[in-house]
């Protein structure tokens, strides 16, 4: 693997680490298989797509937080006031938003934003060995700044009560908080840090595409599994730290099996296949080792 | 202190399974009386617990806790007055969190829930002030996940948990039917201890016929939703286990046949 393949792997890594973070919030902290995931990455995208188209790239990372939050809520909501199963209420939302995202994108299935101003510009030109390194210092800075305020959050006592609530509902019902809205702060955080991923993805690319997020959540998973089985469960500083390296090391997997002869567009059956394994760790340890 | 006002719930309404749970039920509670509760299974012991904590809407009746109707309240409004223990030690405390953080979750009952530090020095040192009572050694293990503790200390902590801050109301649901009979009894004399310090107005349910006349100042027997004998005085001082069983049997019509709590 040449060195511009791998330091272009951990660039997409880190950048996919912030959704793989979001991912976490709903998988593991709440406990729920939020699949809106797929549609509110592109929502991201397309937000801050239209946000650079007019001139405002890094107000379009605080928007599309926005934007993704709301999306979150709205799957939230359909869980707990309408009492829909999460799993299905992250499909509507997933659904509802394919519309959305084409009308924020003003009916365009695509964007292109060549020559437009993105939040990588101001960087551009720190070069070392032919490779330019703008990008992935300024998400790394943005993951760095992004993983410490999850972490401080995740220790306050709203924080406490999220983790609680994924862990024992009744419990915390029991403990005098409304578990809906806990849910509600919960969904919209984790598909807030999704979409600024797919902000910074649209960013760095400098192209949107409405089908841009299928598969999202797929990947999310992977990164957040192989993150644990890998690097370790210990404590929630290490925790996140972990599912961070999952996504980097997610995109090494998928470089060096492309750099081995796959074919892109199996990409979404490899990720598949990662995820469906990593997931049965537990299964086939027991009967094979 | 609480009125339940004749009380009733029906399960599976309209289907092949209805169940009357309970059944018209009228119980008042006076201020710092512990009361006992017996039963044989499916007399509406749990579903009454829980009818007053919220967790089931009720079909009809009123549930007044300080002189407020509480009986539209949802679950999670009523808690703050009502603290909570239940038969499985699982239920009771986050497995995936440190005795710290669940105490901490405790502690904040009824304070608002934002972006203040989860725990501070302070707490914690209340925290272990407090775990010292429960004689398990867990003060020196408050940054442990609860998940590596024993059922019987889960149980412990949850029922510290349900009165670190100080309820108006205390249930408990069976709360050591799933404990080992040593660590059983532990549990109730702590029970007895917070109850009695703190003055606590209190419901346990019990499968143990000796226990529900030996804890507490009241004893209530139910059958079938509905409350068959109320003991409380002289009555109560005066009574056996015998006894309460023929008494049972007597008035309910039936033969007492569970086993479990019988040998208790």
């Amino acid at each position: 693997m040449s060195v511009m393949v791998l330091l272009g792997s951990i660039e997409l890594g880190i950048i996919y680490a912030i959704m793989a973070l979001g991912v976490f919030v709903s998988f593991r902290t709440l406990n729920m298989p939020d699949l809106s995931v797929d549609g509110s990455f592109v929502l991201g995208a397309a937000v801050s797509a239209v946000m650079s188209l007019n001139g405002h790239p890094f107000l379009g990372l605080g928007i599309a937080f926005i934007a993704g939050c709301g999306a979150g809520s709205i799957t939230a909501l359909l869980h707990t006031k309408l009492k829909i199963q999460p799993l299905l209420a992250g499909i509507l939302t997933m659904l509802a938003l394919y519309s959305l995202n084409l009308k924020v994108m003003s009916g365009r299935a695509n964007i292109p934003l060549i020559n437009k101003a993105t939040v990588f510009k101001p960087f551009e030109g720190i070069i070392l060995g032919g490779y330019d390194y703008s990008k992935l210092l300024f998400s790394l800075a943005v993951l760095t700044l992004l993983l410490l305020l999850l972490f401080l959050f995740l220790k306050t006592r709203l924080g406490f009560v999220l983790r609680a609530t994924g862990d024992n509902d009744q419990m915390v019902r029991a403990l005098g908080v409304n578990t809906d809205l806990v849910i509600l702060v919960g969904l919209a955080l984790s598909n807030g840090l999704v979409a600024v991923a797919g902000a910074l993805i649209a960013q760095s690319q400098s192209f949107v595409d409405v089908g841009m997020g299928i598969g999202m959540v797929v990947i999310g998973l992977a990164s957040v599994i192989i993150g644990e089985v890998v690097f370790g469960v210990s404590s929630l500083l290490r925790r996140l730290i972990a599912v961070i390296l999952g996504s980097i090391l997610y995109r090494l997997i998928i470089a060096f099996a492309l750099e081995i002869g796959m074919p892109p567009t199996d990409l979404k059956l490899v990720s598949a296949v990662i995820v469906a394994l990593a997931m049965s760790m537990p299964i086939l340890k027991k009967r094979f080792l | 202190m609480l009125r339940v006002e004749s009380l009733s719930k029906t399960f599976g309404k309209g289907s092949t399974n209805e169940k009357l749970a309970l059944n018209e039920v009228n119980l008042s509670l006076q201020e710092g009386e512990f009361v006992t509760i017996i039963g044989g299974n499916g007399a509406g012991k749990s579903t009454l617990l829980n009818c007053i904590s919220g967790v089931y809407e009720i079909d009809e009746g009123r549930i007044i806790l300080d002189s407020k109707d509480v009986t539209s309240d949802p679950e999670y409004k009523r808690s703050r007055n009502i603290g909570r223990v239940f038969q499985d030690p699982l239920k009771g405390t986050a497995h995936d969190m440190t005795i710290e953080e669940n105490l901490a979750i405790a502690f904040a009952k009824g304070k608002s829930v934002g972006l203040q530090s989860g725990v501070t020095k302070k707490d914690t040192t209340l925290f272990k002030e407090r775990l010292e009572l429960l004689d398990l050694g867990l003060e020196n293990r408050i940054k442990q996940k609860v998940g590596l503790l024993s059922g019987g200390q889960r149980q412990a902590l949850t029922l510290l948990m349900a009165t670190i801050i100080k309820p108006r109301l205390l249930l408990l649901d069976e709360h050591t039917a799933a404990l080992d009979p040593t660590i059983a009894r532990k549990v109730l004399s702590l029970t007895r201890k917070l109850v009695s310090e703190e003055k606590l107005c209190t419901l346990m349910i019990t499968h143990n016929m000796k226990a529900s006349l030996e804890y507490g100042t009241r004893t209530i027997m139910m059958h079938g939703g509905k409350i068959m004998m109320d003991l409380q005085g002289e009555e109560r001082k005066d009574m056996t286990v015998d006894r309460l069983i023929e008494q049972f049997e007597k008035r309910s019509g039936a033969e007492l046949d569970n086993d479990r709590m019988l040998l208790g």
